[in-house]
């Protein structure tokens, strides 16, 4: 051990250069052995499909296959934005993906500076536990509480009868749709985006707080000065992930929530996609709606990662 | 730290603070509360609207009709499977890749780091990954369920992070002079060391096959004898295709009862199919700031 120290120090980078391109592929072939089953495994599942989406552009046929199946250029993206169901759909997922980011990005933020403002610790460890729970609950159990709740026999309507109002069937109102799917998004998910923010105060050094104090700074000014900025970093970061989101409302949840008479704001692109692709298997044009989803998603990212980089250096990449 | 006597505006800020937080506490646990006590109170209370703070007419009749149904005996079944084989196949492709990604005399690991969080931001998308599975043969089967979910590119980072950071390079050095090769390291030194780190990737990937669906959708059309409690759960809580549990009753009064009861198991399978994750995670809490931190290190 002592050896390869000192030959460190010698020599800190034309150590492992020295060596030939070969002789390190040998050297280390136990590591490439440990790779390989990941990579594979990203071959198939993540960059054939990425080849495959060239039927976006093709006539794809099951008997022809991928490569013999005919180039047809644009035709599927013209007739998308064509099509009845285009400007419905965008506009419904824009929509959603806008509410529940408006939503759900701030609420984390008020709620873990007030938790760490909390002054009984065994106060705060019986809050997380809870508030983390929901997370853990699946789409499916979340989407059939909301039936169980909301419907006409549910637990807001028993409400509403005992305070005299008339029953009213949210899960089939396609203006409570909105609504019951970002609220409920931040029941389940707000608790548990609290933790990164969490440990980002927990970093804080208290030393700060103990000055700001001497010089008078009331709690809120400490809050305000110290804690807020400490959390930019972390808040920044996890807005130019949900930026890239905003045209790609889950399948999962809308699925389980749609039904015929919400289906005017509750059908968005990724259901859209499932219907031409899956159950009507037209698989050509629903790989190029994907596609053109993917690519606004990925352009998004850039672009706020590029705006986050040149105002406040904080960026992904 | 130097105590200062608490002003009024510092008692004010507090039961403030207490007051919104206790209201958000309340906010979550009192919908997961109603479904407790639901599930053990009797069916026509519930649908009268009479439970609000504490069961009414203890009953475990719903958990007797949930326990019945060979449906949700089967879904059971078939979900711990996919989890207990996918969360193995998932943690042997995870741990061994991000080992040996954390190694810096790892010539490509850049290029391969590159393209794997590629995949994070960009991918095929439905339809595409959708033919690949179908044409590798595997629709239908049990590995559609195992394989497509292979890796998390997400857990892969926060796995490759604590590797280059939790594990000291002595203890591997010391290994290396002492004759093991690298995966004989990995083996027998390194994955012994990380028990934080296989404690929050068995949870989140346990927890994902646990609660997923859309593969199931999309991949097990045709193999009812497959599908994992969640489809069954979509079956039941949200598309109602639950009979009355007693069958055709000529008694009326027993046929309201049954009704009921029909829309109250929902609550006893709630229950049911979330209580093994509500039991483990308190468990697990201790590392969720670990794993969380992890991930959020820049790939």
């Amino acid at each position: 051990m002592g050896k390869t120290a000192v030959a460190k120090k010698k020599k800190p980078l034309s150590v492992p250069r020295k060596k030939s391109v070969w002789k390190r592929l040998i050297q280390d072939y136990q590591l490439y052995l440990l790779v390989l089953p990941a990579v594979i495994w990203y071959i198939i599942f993540c960059y054939v499909p990425m080849y495959g989406l060239q039927i976006a552009f093709k006539d794809y046929s099951g008997a022809l296959g991928i490569q013999a199946s005919p180039w047809v250029g644009l035709k599927h993206f013209q007739s998308f934005f064509r099509s009845a169901y285009a400007w419905t759909v965008i506009k419904n997922t824009v929509v959603l993906a806008l509410y529940s980011m408006l939503a759900s990005f701030p609420i984390p933020i008020i709620l873990s500076l007030m938790l760490n403002e909390l002054k009984s610790q065994r106060y705060k460890k019986i809050v997380q536990t809870t508030v983390y729970a929901p997370h853990f609950i699946s789409v499916v159990v979340l989407v059939g509480m909301l039936n169980l709740f909301f419907g006409p026999n549910g637990m807001i309507n028993n409400l509403r009868e005992l305070l005299g109002y008339e029953a009213v069937n949210y899960i089939t109102s396609s203006t409570a749709f909105r609504h019951l799917y970002v609220w409920s998004g931040v029941w389940q998910g707000a608790g548990w985006g609290c933790i990164i923010y969490l440990a980002a105060l927990s970093s804080v050094d208290p030393g700060l707080h103990e000055a700001a104090m001497i010089d008078g700074a009331s709690r809120l000014q400490r809050i305000w000065h110290i804690n807020v900025p400490a959390i930019l970093p972390t808040a920044t970061i996890l807005f130019i992930m949900n930026a890239g989101s905003l045209l790609s409302v889950g399948f999962e949840k809308t699925y389980l929530m749609k039904n015929d008479l919400n289906a005017n704001n509750a059908y968005v692109i990724a259901l859209y996609i499932y219907d031409r692709g899956l159950i009507k298997t037209d698989f050509s044009f629903s790989a190029a709606v994907g596609l053109m989803n993917n690519v606004i998603n990925f352009g998004l990212v850039m672009l706020v990662n590029w705006i986050s980089k040149k105002m406040s250096d904080t960026s992904l990449f | 730290m130097a105590v200062i006597k608490e002003s009024k505006g510092d008692r004010v800020f507090n039961a403030i603070n207490i007051t919104v937080v206790t209201l958000f506490f309340l906010i979550v646990l009192y919908p997961l509360y109603f479904v407790v006590i639901c599930s053990f109170s009797n069916p026509n209370a519930v649908a009268a609207g009479e439970v609000w703070f504490w069961p009414k007419q203890i009953t475990l009749d719903a958990y007797k009709t949930v326990f019945k149904n060979d449906d949700i005996l089967m879904g059971y079944r078939n979900t711990i499977f996919y989890t207990v084989v996918g969360t193995i196949v998932n943690l042997f492709f995870t741990l061994t890749a991000a080992y040996a990604l954390s190694k810096k005399n790892f010539m490509g690991r850049n290029v391969i780091m590159f393209l794997i969080v590629f995949t994070m931001y960009f991918s095929g998308g439905m339809i595409p990954t959708y033919l690949t599975v179908r044409d590798l043969g595997l629709l239908n089967t049990w590995w559609a369920m195992i394989l497509p979910a292979g890796i998390s590119t997400y857990n892969l980072i926060i796995a490759r992070t604590f590797f280059q950071n939790g594990v000291p390079a002595e203890v591997e050095e010391a290994a290396r002079i002492d004759g093991c090769s690298t995966i004989q390291t990995f083996a027998k030194i390194v994955l012994p060391l990380s028990k934080a780190l296989l404690g929050v990737l068995t949870l989140y990937y346990a927890v994902a096959h646990w609660n997923s669906y859309f593969s199931a959708l999309i991949y097990l059309a045709s193999a009812r004898e497959k599908i994992p409690l969640a489809l069954v759960l979509r079956e039941i809580l949200i598309l109602n295709t639950m009979n009355s549990a007693g069958g055709a009753s000529i008694d009326e009064e027993l046929a309201v009862y049954y009704a009921n009861l029909a829309n109250l198991l929902k609550y006893a399978l709630i229950i049911v199919s979330s209580a093994p994750l509500l039991i483990v995670y308190p468990f697990l809490q201790k590392y969720f700031d670990k794993g969380v931190m992890l991930g959020s290190v820049k790939g």
